[in-house]
């Protein structure tokens, strides 16, 4: 009974017929188009149209709907349509098509280009003024829960602080030894090699050291935390949005800033300075291996120029700025996982804006302090 | 639909299916007669839902036949599953839509990744779609997550029956819904039914569905069915699973209402 679907058409007076045979279903799609189409000429010419529906072996909605189209495309012109040789099987299928469709909502016109530009820009504009609101909320949030903690210190939860160390400070050790590691001996290379036309080698200690204390180590440390542990705060805490978890820490009387979010921000704040610090110590091996293998400097030489050339404010101008970093990678981790809605594509959105969004700011942050030392003589 | 189409829609011979050391189906034979509306029961972790999803081919079965509208499905993920899958849509215990699409992108998917057709085509069935289902077009524009529960499962038996389906498998299709939504819902399927000629695979625990709706009503029990066919018959049977599942307290209170 499954036969390739056709459709004759002939003019008898005025009246066009039209046999639809065959099977008009869905798995014939692309032939159906075609022929319910090729008809269409045909019917604004004619005064009425008579469809016999004798010939149709199998029917579908998609079927039933074309039929219907031919019909309505008659009547919407004024003429009349008959339908007829329905089988019984397929009686209800077309009486429902001819209630679907109906009051089409009119297409919207085009948007003027010029005006979605335009809003465009007002919309990012505003959206910029929400993400720095959304971050002076969850600031103050924050706030309002440590102050909480620090009148009722039993209310900090250790279990929870401890653990989020673990994961975002000592397990993320062996993966930022190695990153500082390298950016260290990379820098140290890359002095050598020029350096050395200036006869100027010692000087590279000076470089390496400064440069890694100073910025570099903190720097790498806290993008590769946004990369590793902001991600993870955002995704874990949007996830337990999507499932109605914090909705549900809310219910039982607890603040979810105070039960999820403070521990995880305290501890990305002490993870971070120790981090730094470690990486640091990585690079400065780094660069030291790098000086014995490739620029010929023994290591006792190095740690003396080192001495020299770095003091303890160099190294205090480092990692005061690591918990302010922390602090603003928690903030933004952990508020863009609290604006995640129901669907697995936003989460995945929140996720990639949290992490773009703390890097800009770290690299933000660091060029502030570079301003605000160089202007009290650190 | 097909006019010399075999007369039932889905067989299912001597089917084992197991995890592990587990036995969940033992041995189980079941023939869904085309057109029919059966209801499969059976207690919560029975394996009902396990059935259904080894007869789409979602799990693996250790032995047995399975036959659907005359075809054998194969035994894995072969072409022979995904060709049968042209022939049955299936609604999902939560819908299962998918939430990056749009309502109406959503009903269009199975249109758009199986047949060849315009775009204002497909706009114009998946409206149809909706409108049968019983929604307004303007929720086309939604996304899933903007839908209540009730409009989720329609949006999702509009998309199972976009392709005109054969047969539907319907995984508790009203559960989580208030009696009304509920008493709609089935009344939905059965006019669906009638309209389309649909054959209809529908595991539930809802006692008014199978009364009002069901033809035959297939009762699962220690991984094999203990008894089918319409609900009266099945009120008599001896089985004391399916004694204590009809003859409860809340089965009948039901019974009396029907009454």
């Amino acid at each position: 009974m499954v036969s390739a679907p056709q459709l004759t058409a002939s003019m008898s007076g005025d009246v066009l017929e039209l046999r639809p045979g065959g099977s008009w279903t869905a798995a014939y799609v692309t032939a159906l188009e075609a022929l319910s189409d090729s008809v269409a000429e045909q019917l604004d010419r004619s005064k009425a149209v008579r469809v016999d529906m004798t010939g149709v072996s199998q029917l579908d909605t998609l079927g039933a709907w074309l039929l219907e189209k031919i019909s309505r495309r008659a009547t919407s012109a004024g003429r009349r349509a008959d339908v007829v040789g329905v089988a019984d099987d397929y009686a209800g299928l077309i009486r429902e098509v001819r209630q679907v469709n109906r009051h089409n909502p009119a297409p919207a016109s085009p948007p003027n280009r010029v005006l979605v530009k335009l809003s465009d820009i007002g919309r990012s504009a505003i959206g910029s003024m929400e993400d720095v609101a959304v971050f002076l909320q969850m600031l103050g949030s924050l706030s309002m829960a440590l102050f909480g903690v620090l009148r009722r210190p039993r209310s900090l939860r250790l279990t929870s602080l401890a653990y989020q160390l673990y994961r975002v400070g000592f397990q993320a050790i062996p993966i930022m030894v190695l990153i500082t590691f390298l950016i260290g001996a990379i820098i140290a290379q890359q002095g050598f090699f020029h350096f050395r036309k200036f006869g100027a080698d010692a000087y590279v200690v000076d470089m390496v050291g400064i440069l890694v204390l100073r910025e570099l180590g903190v720097l790498i440390v806290a993008i590769m935390v946004a990369g590793r542990s902001g991600s993870a705060y955002t995704a874990e805490l949007g996830s337990m949005k999507m499932r109605e978890e914090i909705d549900a820490l809310s219910t039982m009387g607890l603040n979810p800033v105070e039960v999820l979010i403070l521990p995880r921000i305290i501890a990305l704040i002490f993870a971070l300075p120790i981090l730094s610090f470690i990486g640091s110590m990585a690079a400065l091996y780094g660069g030291g291996l790098v000086a014995q293998l490739y620029g010929g400097m023994s290591p006792a030489i190095y740690i003396a120029r080192l001495h020299e050339a770095v003091s303890v404010t160099s190294f205090k101008v480092g990692i005061i700025k690591a918990p302010f970093m922390a602090l603003a990678i928690g903030i933004v981790a952990c508020s863009e996982g609290l604006r995640v809605k129901g669907s697995a594509e936003s989460l995945g959105k929140q996720t990639t804006t949290s992490v773009v969004k703390s890097i800009f700011l770290v690299i933000v942050l660091d060029g502030l302090f570079a301003v605000f030392f160089a202007s009290i003589g650190m | 639909m097909q006019g010399a189409a075999p007369q039932y829609a889905i067989r299912v011979k001597d089917l084992v299916v197991g995890f592990g050391r587990q036995i969940v189906i033992d041995h189980l034979s079941l023939d869904v007669r085309r057109g029919e509306i059966l209801g499969l029961v059976g207690a919560s972790g029975g394996g009902k839902t396990v059935l259904m999803r080894t007869i789409i081919g979602l799990i693996p079965r250790r032995s047995g036949e399975i036959e659907v509208m005359g075809a054998a499905i194969g035994r894995s993920e072969d072409r022979s599953t995904q060709s049968a899958a042209g022939r049955w849509g299936i609604l999902f215990q939560q819908g299962a839509l998918f939430s990056s699409l749009t309502v109406r992108q959503n009903i269009q998917f199975p249109l758009r990744e199986n047949l060849k057709l315009s775009q204002a085509l497909m706009d114009e069935i998946a409206t149809a779609k909706l409108e049968m289902v019983g929604l307004s077009p303007e929720v086309g524009d939604k996304f899933p997550s903007e839908l209540s529960g009730g409009m989720t499962k329609r949006v999702a038996l509009a998309r199972a029956l976009a392709l005109d389906p054969a047969i539907v498998f319907l995984d508790e299709p009203t559960s989580g819904l208030d009696p009304i939504a509920a008493g709609e819902f089935d009344a939905l399927i059965k006019t669906l039914q009638k309209t389309l000629g649909l054959t209809v695979f529908m595991v539930t625990h809802d006692l008014a569905s199978m009364y009002t709706e069901c033809d035959r009503v297939a009762a699962l029990a220690d991984g094999k069915i203990v008894a089918i066919g319409p609900m009266n018959e099945l009120l008599q049977s001896e089985h004391p699973w399916v004694r204590a599942y009809f003859h409860g307290k809340r089965s009948q209170m039901l019974q009396h209402q029907a009454s």
